[in-house]
């Protein structure tokens, strides 16, 4: 053994023992079974975002594909901060929110196929996911233009006293377009219940986000608005939900608007057809060191002690459950005809 | 029976509204306070409080996305555009959310939300302010768009707008609300998608709407005096359109001219006149005209944005054209 590789050597193991230790120190307090509910909870979307992107490879799945890996924690996260009558509304990347708001997982795969059985009769398709009965109010694909909908449901909360908040989510791409400063604008003239999140991942489809933000803190456009701000790293699900759960109760309470900052990254390109080219290895490499799924994979292993089989079993338990909602998606059948005539206007 | 203004007729439809269903609001710039930029809602922040009488910010993507978003949450909102001018800047939130949340939901949510307010030219207002926005919206699936040109109509078919589970465009005039005219004192209402004779004859068919049908009327009594009898017909509803009732006109008189505030480029016209040729192709004894805009940018000054929109002469010109008169 050389001097030097004795130093590398010393130096690896620090730093696992350092990783072990921050692992340690992060999930310190969480219970196993919580842990291992939002480990399974984010390993089921990641699963059905492969299946999804098989499926697209394979020719099953049309049009544009956004996919949720990396970002899973978010949606597990929110689930768990809201109430039963509050509201989600997203963009189009939207997967994620539909399964973890409880969705059924066959009417999700159903809708990615464009069939009848899917979640909005295959009249959206991956974009436009619309699940009023599981608080998934949309599903908006035209960037920003959701912020003013979504806040029209925190008047109508404030104007009918229903006592929801409504949580909206956007990209890091959405915030300089002007329906997002129109609608906060609103909302804090009006001081309404809501949440604005800034899912941040980095990029603007291709464009990272020094190429498209003046000032990289996006919470600092908080002050303008009269808003609460927080931003931070989701590294985890329960630290994500306690953050998320402080802007529900500002808005519920008080009709305090928040405006989250949540600094995520997506392991996919932006979507099936962008191979992400404009960013390395070692880029993708850091940020999994960060991915709140092998962070909370890693506390199952560390601090309590699951083995591989019994993980291996929980996963298999989920791939049959996402293959069995992706064969159901395959064999349903398309809309009819007459389908293309429906909900264009009522009582006519 | 009242003689109203029209701004009196739509006021009157709002406040009966609002009076009759909780859940109708009305929410844009200068509608509360300043009590309406043209005044159509004198008096209803007072009756009604600044809950239901919402003066908003100059952000009219904001307002009308607002609208939306509590439309799907089983409010009535009014949008008002202090012009329609000024809806190019919601046009998406219309396009795409208005118009498509009940199809791209598959009926899970619907839109019922009227957006009004004046459109077309009014006087030397200039390009960007004299612009007849139906066309644009007309030519959506998922909207209805209404546009009135009496006391009568106004508030009947406004109440009926707001009324609908659907997202109507309702249009006025800036020029038009202070026409007046005699509107009912009991309740009534109009239906959506009923065009109206509002002259009878025999000879020519003319087809208008909105700010012309004054225009339209006039032309009628120039060409009566020439011994030309014209029935103009009234479309009040530009989406879905009365095809029965211009049909029934034109197989009577074998001769239309379609007389509008637009541009003829694309516009409701040719859509009028697509659905004469289609139908009624061999009923027609002259090929069907517009009267419209000249298809240029208004201008500001007097005298050339006189040239550019339609006239009672103009219109006279196109019936005896249809006629074969000269």
């Amino acid at each position: 053994m050389t001097a030097s590789t004795a130093t590398s050597e010393a130096a690896a193991t620090t730093t696992a023992e350092h990783a072990a230790a921050e692992i340690a120190a992060q999930f310190k307090g969480q219970s196993k079974d919580d842990t291992l509910r939002d480990y399974l909870a984010m390993l089921r979307i990641r699963r059905f975002e492969e299946s999804a992107a098989r499926a697209y490879t394979r020719g099953k799945i049309s049009g544009f594909l956004h996919l949720y890996i990396g970002q899973e924690a978010i949606a597990v996260a929110t689930k768990q901060a809201i109430a039963a009558h509050d509201r989600v509304v997203s963009a189009y990347r939207t997967h994620g929110f539909a399964l973890a708001l409880g969705s059924d997982i066959k009417a999700c795969a159903a809708e990615l196929f464009g069939k009848a059985a899917g979640l909005v009769g295959g009249m959206g398709g991956s974009m436009h996911f619309f699940d009023k009965a599981h608080q998934l109010w949309g599903g908006y694909a035209i960037v920003g233009n959701h912020i003013p909908v979504a806040t029209g449901h925190a008047f109508a909360s404030k104007y009918t006293g229903d006592g929801a908040v409504t949580l909206v989510f956007m990209g890091d791409g959405a915030v300089g377009i002007g329906p997002v400063h129109e609608g906060m604008t609103l909302a804090g003239v009006w001081k309404l219940p809501i949440v604005f999140v800034v899912e941040n991942n980095q990029y603007s489809m291709g464009t990272p986000l020094k190429r498209s933000v003046p000032v990289e803190d996006i919470t600092a456009r908080a002050a303008g608005y009269g808003f609460h701000s927080d931003r931070f790293h989701v590294t985890s699900v329960h630290e994500t939900r306690a953050r998320i759960a402080a802007a529900v109760d500002r808005a519920r309470a008080d009709n305090q608007p928040s405006l989250l900052e949540l600094i995520t990254y997506r392991f996919r390109g932006h979507s099936m057809s962008d191979p992400a080219k404009y960013r390395q290895k070692e880029e993708v490499d850091t940020w999994r060191l960060q991915d709140p799924l092998e962070r909370t994979l890693l506390a199952l292993q560390q601090l309590h002690g699951l083995d591989e089989a019994t993980l291996e079993q929980h996963d298999a338990k989920i791939i049959a459950e996402v293959d069995a909602a992706y064969e159901f998606a395959e064999a349903t059948p398309q809309p009819p005809p007459e389908a293309r005539f429906e909900n264009i206007l009522v009582g006519e | 029976m009242a003689i109203l203004q029209i701004r009196q007729a739509i006021r009157d439809a709002m406040k009966e509204e609002m009076l009759r269903d909780e859940r109708v609001f009305l929410m844009g710039e200068e509608v509360g306070h300043y009590n309406g930029a043209y005044k159509a809602s004198e008096g209803l922040l007072e009756q009604f409080g600044a809950r239901r009488v919402i003066d908003t910010p100059i952000v009219e993507t904001g307002f009308a996305g607002v609208g939306i978003g509590a439309a799907m949450c089983g409010l009535r909102p009014i949008i008002e555009f202090m012009t329609f001018n000024f809806s190019a800047v919601a046009f998406d939130q219309i396009l795409n959310n208005a118009a498509k949340i009940r199809h791209m939901t598959h009926g899970q949510f619907g839109v019922p939300i009227v957006f009004r307010g004046p459109n077309a030219a009014a006087h030397m207002l200039g390009s960007t302010h004299s612009q007849a926005f139906e066309p644009f919206y007309a030519h959506i699936p998922g909207l209805k768009v209404v546009a009135v040109a009496t006391p009568y109509d106004a508030k009947g078919l406004l109440k009926s707008a707001i009324r609908d589970d659907n997202p109507v465009v309702f249009l006025e005039a800036e020029l038009m609300y202070s026409v007046k005219g005699e509107v009912p004192d009991e309740e009534y209402t109009i239906p959506i998608g009923k065009a109206d004779i509002k002259r009878e004859g025999k000879h020519v068919t003319l087809i208008t709407w909105g700010q012309a049908v004054p225009i339209s009327l006039k032309t009628a009594e120039l060409a009566a005096k020439e011994g030309i009898e014209v029935e103009v017909i009234d479309l009040r509803t530009l989406r879905p359109l009365d095809t029965d009732a211009i049909l029934a006109s034109v197989m009577k008189t074998n001769r239309a001219v379609v007389l509008f505030h637009g541009w003829p480029y694309g516009g409701v016209g040719c859509e009028v006149i697509a659905r004469i040729q289609e139908l009624a192709f061999d009923h027609l004894d002259a090929p069907v005209l517009r009267e419209c805009y000249e298809d240029v940018p208004f201008p500001y000054a007097e005298n050339l944005e006189h040239l550019c929109l339609p006239t009672p002469e103009k219109g006279l010109a196109a019936v005896k054209k249809v006629l074969y008169k000269r």
